[in-house]
């Protein structure tokens, strides 16, 4: 595993609208083809800060940005950044399942058209390919042309990800994508998070310190808006540095 | 007396009154609509809607003209209204939403939908008829149209509201622009919930006869050129109920039972619609 960095947020305040401080000098780097998960208290900023990286906040007024996020070179937080462009480079998969009201093709092959990809073969075989990469094809071969909310929730959640996927990003962003699903879809969603990892860098925000141990190459741990501890998961839940994390860790609070 | 036999004698006078009440609303419901089936259906003959009217006396005449006007009307009024309305249901909850002049737009179209329909008529006649100098169809359409678009504008933005936020930044997550988000994914989420606050705006000015009295008047003739008066089933029914002959009020039954018949279509489709969809 290489250990470049993917994407960085360098002394990253954020502001909601009203001024309230929800980021305070945030460095966190992702490394490419790796899990990175972000794991505190609930209201830490874990999901803020993921929201960060494709530019979520800009969809509501006054929110702001301060410092930086490095990604292929450039700041993306910088003004004159086309996020449409990047929110096609860096995807997000949603707490709840949020499959669009249309078939299962057309949901997978809807990032696809926006993309300008519009020859009926073009758009089939890369929705298989989709969704053979979040292992739901088996399931979904036969039924691409019924309504999406006919899949259960698990499904709903693995052809989400085909529909992320499909566009091909360089960074996936999974803001506890687990945390609706039973735990035998839970199971297949972890499954599927460290196969992806070997084309797309993932950052994951998760409730659940076990799938953060499970799944994750890298553990940054956050509280009160502040990153106290990153670090190589192995070594963040054996031997961290920071009393904060070892007490989070071992469930003394939180 | 103890205290349970008084709340049981509370208990039974509270259902007696009630279900009284219900049945004093429910019997002038039935009255008039039995009524109109009742004496409408023996109105209904194939001339009614083949024939225009003839003079007085001379039997075999219809009301094929105030077909035809109404549905010209009622179209024009449709096709005027809806998409003012969904447009404007889509900025109050999309563009402008949780803005103040959004709730402002939204309280004044809550008012607008009871505004009394004859004031919409005589503004429409200062706007539309007394400039060109003579009743005309498009007015009509007009005063309807400006009864639809506040419950069209109105039910667009609730069932747009409706649908999840998580869905729309899903469709932002993937790049989408906002316009295409609203296109492609919320109408497609909103989709039967518009079409049933269309089909009962519909509903509630198919019935209307006071606005159209001052802008559209009424024609005896067959006319389809709404640059002129044109003939509509609401004010046949008025004219021909107040007029003297005998086979003008059996004409004005059966016009009667059409549009009722109509309007209690068109109400049905829509409740099923959202039962099929909300269930």
């Amino acid at each position: 595993m290489a250990d470049t960095v993917e994407i960085q947020a360098k002394a990253l305040n954020f502001y909601y609208a009203g001024n309230v401080h929800s980021l305070k000098q945030v460095n966190v780097p992702a490394h490419k083809n790796a899990v990175t998960a972000l794991i505190g208290p609930s209201g830490c900023g874990k999901t803020t800060l993921l929201r960060c990286f494709n530019r979520m906040h800009d969809l509501y007024p006054k929110n702001r940005y301060e410092g930086e996020i490095i990604f292929e070179g450039r700041n993306i937080l910088a003004n004159d950044v086309d996020v449409i462009k990047l929110r096609s480079d860096i995807g997000m998969v949603f707490q709840k399942p949020t499959p669009f009201p249309m078939t299962i093709f057309d949901n997978i092959a809807y990032g696809l058209k926006l993309k300008g990809i519009t020859r009926r073969s073009d758009l089939s075989e890369r929705v298989e390919k989709a969704l053979k990469n979040a292992a739901l094809w088996d399931e979904a071969k036969d039924k691409l042309h019924v309504s999406a909310y006919d899949l259960s929730g698990g499904q709903q959640q693995r052809l989400v990800i085909a529909r992320a996927l499909a566009v091909e990003p360089h960074v996936l962003l999974f803001d506890e994508p687990s945390s609706a699903l039973d735990p035998i879809s839970t199971g297949k969603i972890e499954e599927l998070i460290v196969q992806l990892k070997h084309n797309v860098t993932i950052i994951i925000v998760t409730h659940n310190m076990q799938q953060a141990a499970r799944i994750s190459d890298w553990t940054g741990f956050m509280m009160l808006g502040e990153l106290i501890e990153f670090g190589r998961t192995d070594k963040m839940f054996t031997a961290p540095s920071e009393k904060l994390t070892e007490d989070y860790i071992t469930g003394r609070f939180g | 007396m103890n205290i349970d036999q008084k709340r049981r004698i509370e208990s039974v006078a509270a259902l007696t009154l009630s279900t009284l009440a219900a049945l004093a609303g429910m019997f002038w419901l039935v009255f008039i609509l039995g009524d109109v089936l009742v004496r409408g259906i023996g109105a209904l003959t194939p001339s009614l809607f083949l024939n225009d009217p003839t003079p007085p006396g001379v039997t075999g005449g219809g009301l094929r003209n105030a077909f035809i006007g109404q549905l010209m009307i009622i179209g024009s009024a449709t096709l005027i209204g809806v998409p003012i309305g969904i447009l404007g249901g889509t900025f109050l909850a999309e563009y402008a939403r949780g803005t103040r002049a959004a709730r402002a737009i939204s309280i004044l179209a809550d008012i607008m939908v009871s505004v009394p329909a004859i004031v919409v008529g005589t503004f429409v006649y200062a706007v539309m008829v007394k400039p060109v100098g003579h009743f005309n169809g498009w007015a009509g359409a007009a005063a309807l149209a400006v009864i639809m678009i506040p419950v069209v504008l109105r039910t667009t933005e609730d069932m747009l509201s409706l649908v999840p936020w998580t869905l729309r930044e899903a469709a932002f997550a993937l790049g989408a622009p906002y316009y295409k988000v609203i296109i492609q994914v919320v109408y497609r989420g909103a989709a039967t919930g518009i079409l049933t606050g269309i089909l009962l705006s519909i509903a509630r000015v198919a019935g209307e006869a006071a606005p159209l009295l001052f802008t559209s008047f009424n024609n005896s003739f067959l006319s389809t050129d709404m640059r002129g008066p044109i003939a509509s089933l609401t004010t046949t029914i008025f004219q021909y109920a107040m007029g003297p002959y005998e086979e003008w009020h059996i004409q004005a039954w059966g016009a009667s039972f059409v549009i009722t018949v109509f309007i209690l279509l068109i109400t049905i489709v829509g409740r099923l619609i959202i039962k099929w969809r909300y269930k």
